[in-house]
């Protein structure tokens, strides 16, 4: 807990605000709602095994919500049930309701709900294509027809990495480094303009000067995209994330404003995990 | 005490080293040795004539086998575009789509392909393809051939694509690529350098085949034009002068097994080459 709460980015103050190519379409009657995400009486099974239990939560729009738990509390799982990604899992099975901007995501074409929430995952998993390619992928199977070479700049200028690669376009995206490599990754969501990024534990697998680099862009992309993130790591959380919610054993314990949480938590299980007596 | 198990541990660390040792260099030196066989047998009868002329009638010396070679480009072409389509698929069917109970069966069946012995493959194609038209075709050689190429090539190609991490797949279908989609655009792709390899090695293993050729495509002395009449073929060639009673055949017996060798090399070696120079991207 050496360096715990840093306060404010540094970097986040001299962001120039961030042009948008398109506006994200919120549809339906929530149209001035601040909720990205509703979700009630989540219910998450994996063959008989139950994984999340009667879960409500709102993910608000243009916030970086943060799950927080011990390993195998179903925040991950969770995540992957807000784009539909656990159904390329045999035998899962989802209860209860997810709204995204007032729509149930279940009765919405997969493919559609995926370029509206896009992911991040845990490893940088680029395609072992160029970088250009990369980031062009989710266009091209997304049908989209037009000027791609201005699409994929603005995507990679928005992921931060377009100085560092605009000359090695057509290099190897495994030629980049760890933390390139998942901010190309990011990139590559970003390309399909999602209203919501979900982030599975994107910083584990990089050094800590990357990591700040991944959420000094976070900071740079809120207002654009709403961020639901999935760390293990504390000070992630408390830096970086505008609301918390904690999870243990498949159930959520607590969710409320970072600062508050982390500060006053109100169950003494959140106090316990947030100080390091178990996970 | 100590002692005595320290020396016996450090000479049956000798032992075993040599024992493995022996035995690796044996697999290199058995290639070497039939490859320096060939040469010496078969590199003096090998000229352009060999790989020009047809066979010269029996009583004569010299002639070549041209007809043969193209024979067996000829018949590995037909079981490539048999075979290799179908492993394929089979392949991504296993490795992607397939239950658990169903990929078993099918897994071991292609496993059972496998171990079919080649001339009961030939038979097999006999019975098929031969005995209705009544005659001996190319296509009948190609079909056998197409038929032993199947079942390398489900096995590599599902090897290779399992070898692709779950997480490029998870990676195209968060950005809405479908399933089939993902396949061929990212998994296929990934794993296409090893899944040519295989194919390659397939191929590699039936031009080297004669049980199945030889009431199949049967062979011929001369040129055989088009796909429906017997046709000659490396190892039928090989296989018939060598078991004939003149030293003329079986010299040329012999530069038929080195030509037939170094093709394979030959293709294995082009393969290689050309995967590791498109090869930077694939390398993770």
């Amino acid at each position: 807990m050496a360096s715990a709460t840093q306060g404010k980015h540094p970097a986040a103050e001299r962001i120039a605000p961030e042009v948008r190519m398109t506006e994200p379409t919120p549809t339906g009657s929530e149209k001035d709602s601040p909720l990205r995400f509703k979700i009630s009486n989540l219910d998450v099974f994996y063959g008989p095994k139950q994984a999340v239990f009667g879960l409500n939560l709102n993910i608000p729009k243009s916030k970086i919500t943060a799950l927080i738990g011990p390993s195998g509390c179903g925040k991950s799982t969770f995540l992957r049930t807000l784009n539909r990604m656990n159904e390329t899992i045999r035998n899962t099975r989802v209860e209860g309701e997810i709204l995204l901007d007032g729509q149930h995501i279940h009765g919405m074409d997969v493919v559609g709900l995926r370029r509206r929430v896009g992911m991040v995952f845990q490893r940088p998993n680029p395609f072992p294509k160029s970088i250009y390619e990369n980031v062009a992928y989710g266009l091209r199977v997304n049908g989209f027809k037009g000027r791609l070479d201005d699409l994929v700049e603005h995507s990679l200028r928005r992921a931060a990495l377009w100085e560092e690669v605009k000359d090695y376009l057509k290099k190897s995206a495994f030629a980049l480094s760890g933390g390139q490599q998942q901010r190309l990754c990011i990139a590559r969501a970003l390309a399909v303009d999602p209203e919501v990024l979900l982030l599975d534990e994107p910083c584990s697998a990089l050094d800590p000067v990357t990591t700040a680099k991944i959420e000094e862009l976070m900071f740079q992309l809120k207002d654009s995209c709403t961020m639901a993130i999935v760390t293990h790591n504390m000070q992630q959380a408390a830096r970086a994330s505008d609301f918390t919610a904690f999870m243990l054993d498949g159930k959520l314990i607590e969710h409320s404003e970072t600062s508050k949480l982390f500060t006053t938590p109100t169950d003494p299980r959140t106090e316990a995990y947030i100080t390091g007596r178990f996970g | 005490m100590n002692r005595a198990l320290l020396i016996w541990r450090k000479s049956l660390n000798v032992v075993m080293l040599t024992l493995t040792g022996v035995a690796a260099l044996s697999v290199v030196s058995v290639l070497f040795l039939i490859l320096g066989y060939l040469i010496w047998h078969g590199g003096a009868s090998l000229s352009w004539n060999f790989f020009t002329q047809l066979p010269k009638p029996v009583g004569e010396t010299g002639g070549g086998m041209a007809n043969a070679i193209v024979g067996s480009l000829k018949l590995l072409l037909l079981a490539a575009v048999i075979g290799l389509p179908v492993g394929l698929m089979a392949g991504v069917y296993l490795a992607e789509f397939g239950g658990q109970t169903f990929s078993f069966v099918i897994r071991y069946t292609t496993d059972l392909l496998n171990g079919v012995p080649s001339i009961v493959i030939g038979i097999f194609a006999y019975s098929l393809v031969v005995l209705p038209v009544k005659h001996f075709s190319t296509l009948a050689g190609g079909f056998a051939l197409g038929i032993m190429v199947i079942p390398i090539t489900v096995r590599s190609t599902e090897e290779f694509l399992r070898a692709i991490p779950g997480t490029l797949r998870e990676g195209a279908m968060a950005l809405g690529a479908s399933k089939w989609k993902t396949i061929a655009t990212v998994v296929l792709p990934a794993a296409s350098g090893g899944i040519l390899t295989g194919m390659l090695l397939a191929l590699a293993r039936v031009a080297g085949e004669t049980a199945p050729l030889l009431f199949t495509a049967f062979s011929n002395r001369f040129w055989s034009p088009g796909w429906s009449q017997p046709i000659a073929s490396l190892p039928v060639m090989i296989y018939t002068y060598a078991i004939a009673p003149y030293d003329d055949w079986h010299r040329q017996a012999w530069a038929a097994g080195l030509v037939l060798l170094g093709l394979v090399l030959l293709a294995n070696l082009g393969c290689r080459l050309a995967l590791n120079r498109g090869g930077n991207v694939r390398s993770v």
